[in-house]
C-alpha cells in the first residue's frame, strides 16, 4: 500500500450479485492480497493488474445496495472511497460495476457513487444476460445521461476486458456532477449543510453535496467518528424545518434518485412487451415449492454429506500411503533415536493424520461454493426465514450459518450484512455451533472406525452418511435453540425485517468455484503446517518424556529371555519376533501412560469418565481446544500410530482405536463412545481463531468468553446425556 | 390496499410506504418508491416471506413489511 505513488488506485464498487468479484478476479488473476480492515472482519481485498505500460491497484469493496451506511459493509465502502478508512490510501477514481440485466436498481448505488467527487467509470456487466432477456441498451445515451464513460463487459467470459483496461489506462475522466434535483426546499437545506461541511472540513469540496444529502436525509446514518456537534444540530434543525412544512424528508432521497433513474432507463433501455418465463422461474417453481422445496433442501444436504465420504476415500488412502512411505523413509534415513522418533511419531503421525482429511475439506468447500455461486443460498434463506423468525432471527442470519459449515470465520464475516446489531451478535454467537470443516476429521475418524461403510439404514442410506448428517443436524438444532434462548434473555429484541434480493440462478463459474476450493485447501494446509505441526511436536514431547520412569515389568530382561529361547531352539524365529513386537507395544503403551501427558490425562479422567472418555480421549479433547483437527493428530501420537508398520495411514489409527482395551478387557471405544465424542465436538468451542475473530468483532473479551463458557457447558452436558442415556437404553458400554 | 394482500400473479402500483423510518428507507432503496409497479410472484413454502418483482428484479420481504406498503391495484 502506498509503496508506489505512480500506480493508479481504483476502488471497485457495485451491488451484490452483479459480478463484482468475477470482474476483480478476471482483472487481477491470482495477484490478490487479502486482509482485514482494522477493527472489523470486513475483508480487504486488493489486487494488481496491468493498465497500458504501468500497473493499477484495485480495491475490491463489499457488495452493497446503497452508501447510506446503515450496515457495516456500507460504512466501510463509503469510508474507503472517501479516504476515511485508516490504513487505506484513498482511491483516485472509482470503477463502478452494474448488472446490465438489472440496470434500474443497480443504478441507484451508481447515482450515489457519482456524487463522491471522484472520476468514475461504469462497467456494465452481464451484457449477455441482458441480451438473452431481450433488452437493448443505448450505451452512448447512458454515458451522456450519467456523465461518465460506460463500458460493456461480460466478466465471466472475459469479453470487453481489453477495452476496459485501455480505458483505465487513459487519462482520468473529469469527476461527474449531480444531475438530479430534490424538491426546492430540500435543495436549499442541502446547500446550506454542504456549505457547513466544507467549512468544517468534514467533506472536501466536490463530495460535500453528496455527503450533505446522505447526512440530512438518512435516518440511521451512524458515523464513525460521529460528526461535530454543530453539524448534528444543523441536521436536526433542518429536519425540523422540513417536517414543519409537512415534508417526509426520509423518503426524499430514494424518490429523487429513482425518479431520475426511471427517466434515464426509459430513454436507454428497450425491452420486449412481455417477458417470457425465464429458466430461473422454472427452477424456482420447484426449489421454493411448498413440498418439493424443503424436501430438496434436506435431500441436497444429505447428498453432500454422503459424497464427502464416498468420494474422499481413495484420495485419503493415497495421502495416508504417502505419509507412511515418508515415515518409513525417515526411519531409514535417520539413526534411530529421539530425532527419528520425533519426525515419525510426532511430525508425520500428528500433522500427517490431519492432512489426510484435505480431500474431504475440498469436497465440502466445493459444494458450498457451488450453492453460493448458483444463487441457491438466497433461496435457502427464503425457505428458512419463517423458522428463523420463530427464533427471533431472520432468513438473512441463515446464510452466515450455512457458510459456517465450511468455517465459522467466514460465517462470522458474513454477518456484517445484518443491519441490526443485536441480531448480528446472536448470529455470531451461534455460528460456531454449525459443524465446520475442522470437525469433519473428527467425525470421519469416529464414524469410519465404528460405523462400517457397508452397513445400510432402510436399505439405501449408509449408516455412516446418516450418522454424519445427524451430527450436522444436531449443530443446527443446538444453534436454533441457543439463539432462541439468547433472544429471550440476554439479547432481547424484535425480529428483524427481511428485505433480500433473490438473484436469478446462474451457471456457476468453474474458475470461481476452483478459486474458493484452492483458498480453503490452502488455509487448511497452512494451519496443518503451523499450529497443528507445533502442537504435534509439543504433544510428542509430552507423550515421550520423562524417559526414566518406574515400569511395571523389566522389559529389557524379558527381551533377552525371548532371545535366549530362540538360541536354545525352544521357539521359532517367527514366534519370537511376534512376541517381541507385542512386548514393544506394551512397553510403549506403558511409557505413554506414565509420560507427562499420561499423568495429566489420568488427572482429569474422573471428570470425563461420565462422558465415556478415557484419559487418551481426554488429552485429545483438551489439545483440540487449540484447533479441532488436532484431536486426530493427538490420538495418532498417543496411540503411537507412526511406528505401526502393519496397517497404513488413517486405517492404522482406526484399527488402534478399535483394539484399545481397559485393564479389565472391556473395549475403550464403542459406537456409543464414538457418538459421545462427536457430540462433544459438535457443541464445544474449540477454535482459537474463532474466539479471536469474535473478540475483534465485538470489541472485547466479554462475548468470546461467554461463547467459550456456554459452549463448553453445552458440550459436557450434551455428551453426558448421550453417554449415560445411551447406557441406560442399553447401547453398549 | 397493501402489498401483502396482492394476489399471486397480480400487479399493483406503490402509493406510499409507511412505518419505521429505517425500514422505509431500506425498502425504498431497494426500489419500492411511489409509482413503481410491483408484481406478486410467490409465497415461501412456510407461508412467509413473499417474493415480488419490481424494476426487473426479484425481492423477498415479509408480510409484515409488505403490509406497510400501500398500493393501488392495476
Amino acid at each position: 500500500m502506498g509503496e508506489d505513488q505512480s500506480l493508479r488506485r481504483l476502488a471497485l464498487v457495485g451491488n451484490p450479485n452483479c459480478g463484482k468479484t468475477t470482474l476483480f478476479n478476471a482483472l487481477t488473476g491470482l495477484r490478490q492480497k487479502v486482509g482485514n480492515y482494522p477493527g472489523v472482519t470486513v475483508e480487504k481485498k486488493e489486487g494488481r493488474f496491468a493498465v497500458g505500460a504501468t500497473e493499477a491497484v484495485v480495491i475490491d469493496l463489499p457488495g452493497v445496495y446503497s452508501l447510506s451506511a446503515r450496515s457495516l459493509d456500507e460504512r466501510i465502502t463509503r469510508d474507503v472511497v472517501l479516504g476515511r478508512q485508516a490504513g487505506t490510501d484513498p482511491p483516485e477514481a472509482i470503477l463502478a460495476i452494474a448488472d446490465a440485466s438489472n440496470l434500474e436498481r443497480n443504478l441507484y448505488l451508481v447515482t450515489q457513487v457519482l456524487e463522491l467527487g471522484r472520476p468514475v467509470w461504469l462497467a456494465l456487466n452481464m451484457m449477455d444476460v441482458a441480451d438473452a432477456k431481450g433488452l437493448t441498451l443505448d450505451l452512448e445515451r447512458l454515458s451522456q445521461a450519467l456523465g461518465v464513460p460506460v463500458l460493456p463487459i461480460v466478466a465471466s467470459k472475459g469479453a470487453g476486458l481489453a477495452a476496459l483496461r485501455r480505458q483505465l489506462a487513459a487519462p482520468l475522466p473529469p469527476a461527474p456532477i449531480r444531475r438530479w434535483r430534490l424538491p426546492q426546499v430540500i435543495e436549499t437545506e442541502v446547500a446550506a449543510l454542504a456549505q457547513r461541511l466544507r467549512a468544517s472540513r468534514w467533506a472536501d469540496g466536490a463530495a460535500a453535496e453528496g455527503e450533505a444529502i446522505r447526512l440530512l436525509l438518512n435516518d440511521a446514518a451512524e458515523d464513525d467518528p460521529p460528526q461535530p456537534p454543530d453539524i448534528q444540530i444543523a441536521i436536526k434543525t433542518a429536519r425540523e424545518r422540513l417536517e414543519a412544512l409537512g415534508i417526509e424528508w426520509w423518503a426524499a432521497e430514494a424518490e429523487g434518485r429513482y425518479g431520475w433513474i426511471q427517466t434515464i432507463c426509459q430513454s436507454v433501455i428497450r425491452q420486449p412487451e412481455q417477458f417470457q418465463r425465464t429458466t430461473s422461474d422454472r427452477i424456482d417453481a420447484v426449489v421454493t415449492h411448498r413440498l418439493w422445496g424443503p424436501l430438496l433442501f434436506a435431500g441436497l444436504m444429505l447428498f453432500i454429506f454422503q459424497s464427502i465420504f464416498a468420494w474422499a476415500q481413495a484420495p485419503m488412502d493415497a495421502i495416508g500411503w504417502i505419509i507412511d512411505q515418508l515415515s518409513a523413509a525417515t526411519r531409514r534415513a535417520l539413526p534411530s533415536g529421539a530425532l527419528s522418533d520425533l519426525m515419525a511419531d510426532g511430525v508425520l503421525a500428528g500433522a500427517g493424520a490431519v492432512i489426510a482429511f484435505l480431500p474431504q475439506i475440498l469436497i465440502l468447500t466445493f459444494f458450498i461454493a457451488l450453492l453460493e455461486d448458483t444463487g441457491y443460498m438466497a433461496r435457502a434463506a427464503f425457505i428458512m426465514d419463517r423458522l428463523m423468525r420463530r427464533v427471533g432471527l431472520s432468513g438473512k442470519s441463515f446464510i452466515p450459518l450455512l457458510s459456517s459449515f465450511a468455517c465459522a470465520i467466514p460465517g462470522i464475516t458474513a454477518t456484517r450484512t445484518i443491519e441490526n446489531a443485536k441480531d448480528r451478535l446472536v448470529t455470531i454467537l451461534i455460528a460456531p455451533l454449525m459443524s465446520c470443516s475442522a470437525r469433519l476429521p473428527v467425525y470421519a475418524l469416529m464414524i469410519g472406525a465404528f460405523f462400517p461403510p457397508n452397513q445400510r439404514l432402510w436399505g439405501f442410506l449408509s449408516t455412516a452418511g446418516a450418522m454424519l448428517f445427524a451430527m450436522y443436524a444436531l449443530g443446527i438444532v443446538a444453534a436454533i435453540a441457543v439463539g432462541w434462548l439468547f433472544k429471550k434473555t440476554l439479547i432481547r429484541g424484535a425480529s428483524p425485517p427481511l428485505i433480500m434480493e433473490l438473484p436469478p440462478y446462474r451457471v456457476p463459474s468453474p474458475r470461481a468455484v476452483l478459486l474458493t476450493m484452492l483458498s480453503a485447501g490452502g488455509q487448511f494446509l497452512y494451519r496443518a503446517g503451523t499450529i497443528i505441526l507445533a502442537i504435534s511436536i509439543v504433544l510428542w514431547f509430552l507423550a515421550t518424556y520423562p524417559r526414566q520412569v518406574a515400569l511395571s515389568r523389566d522389559y529389557a530382561a524379558e527381551r533377552s529371555a525371548i532371545a535366549e529361547t530362540v538360541q536354545r531352539g525352544q521357539a521359532t524365529e517367527d514366534a519370537a519376533a511376534a512376541q517381541l513386537r507385542t512386548l514393544e507395544r506394551l512397553e510403549k503403551a506403558e511409557r505413554r501412560e506414565k509420560s507427562f501427558i499420561g499423568q495429566a490425562g489420568k488427572l482429569i479422567e474422573p471428570l470425563i469418565a461420565p462422558l465415556g472418555f478415557n484419559w487418551k480421549i481426554g488429552v485429545g479433547v483438551i489439545s483440540a481446544f487449540a484447533a479441532r483437527e488436532v484431536f486426530v493428530g493427538t490420538l495418532a501420537i498417543i496411540y503411537g500410530v507412526g511406528d505401526d508398520e502393519e496397517a497404513s495411514g488413517g486405517r492404522a489409527l482406526q484399527a488402534a482405536l478399535q483394539a484399545d482395551r481397559y485393564p479389565n478387557g472391556q473395549p475403550v471405544f464403542s459406537p456409543l463412545v464414538a457418538v459421545s465424542v462427536m457430540v462433544f465436538f459438535v457443541l464445544a468451542m474449540q477454535c482459537m481463531s474463532t474466539l479471536a475473530v469474535v473478540r475483534r468483532e465485538t470489541n472485547g473479551w466479554r462475548w468470546p468468553a461467554a461463547m467459550l463458557a456456554y459452549m463448553t457447558v453445552l458440550a459436557y452436558v450434551g455428551s453426558l446425556l448421550v453417554y449415560q442415556g445411551g447406557r441406560w437404553l442399553g447401547f453398549g458400554n | 390496499m397493501t402489498l401483502d394482500a396482492l394476489e399471486i400473479g397480480a400487479t399493483g402500483r406503490v402509493e406510499r410506504v409507511r412505518g419505521d423510518r429505517a425500514i422505509v428507507q431500506r425498502l425504498q432503496e431497494m426500489g419500492l418508491t411511489t409509482g413503481v409497479t410491483v408484481k406478486a410472484i410467490r409465497v415461501a413454502p412456510l407461508g412467509d416471506p413473499l417474493e415480488v418483482e419490481l424494476r426487473g428484479y426479484r425481492l423477498s420481504l415479509r408480510k409484515d413489511e409488505a403490509a406497510a406498503v400501500e398500493i393501488s391495484a392495476l
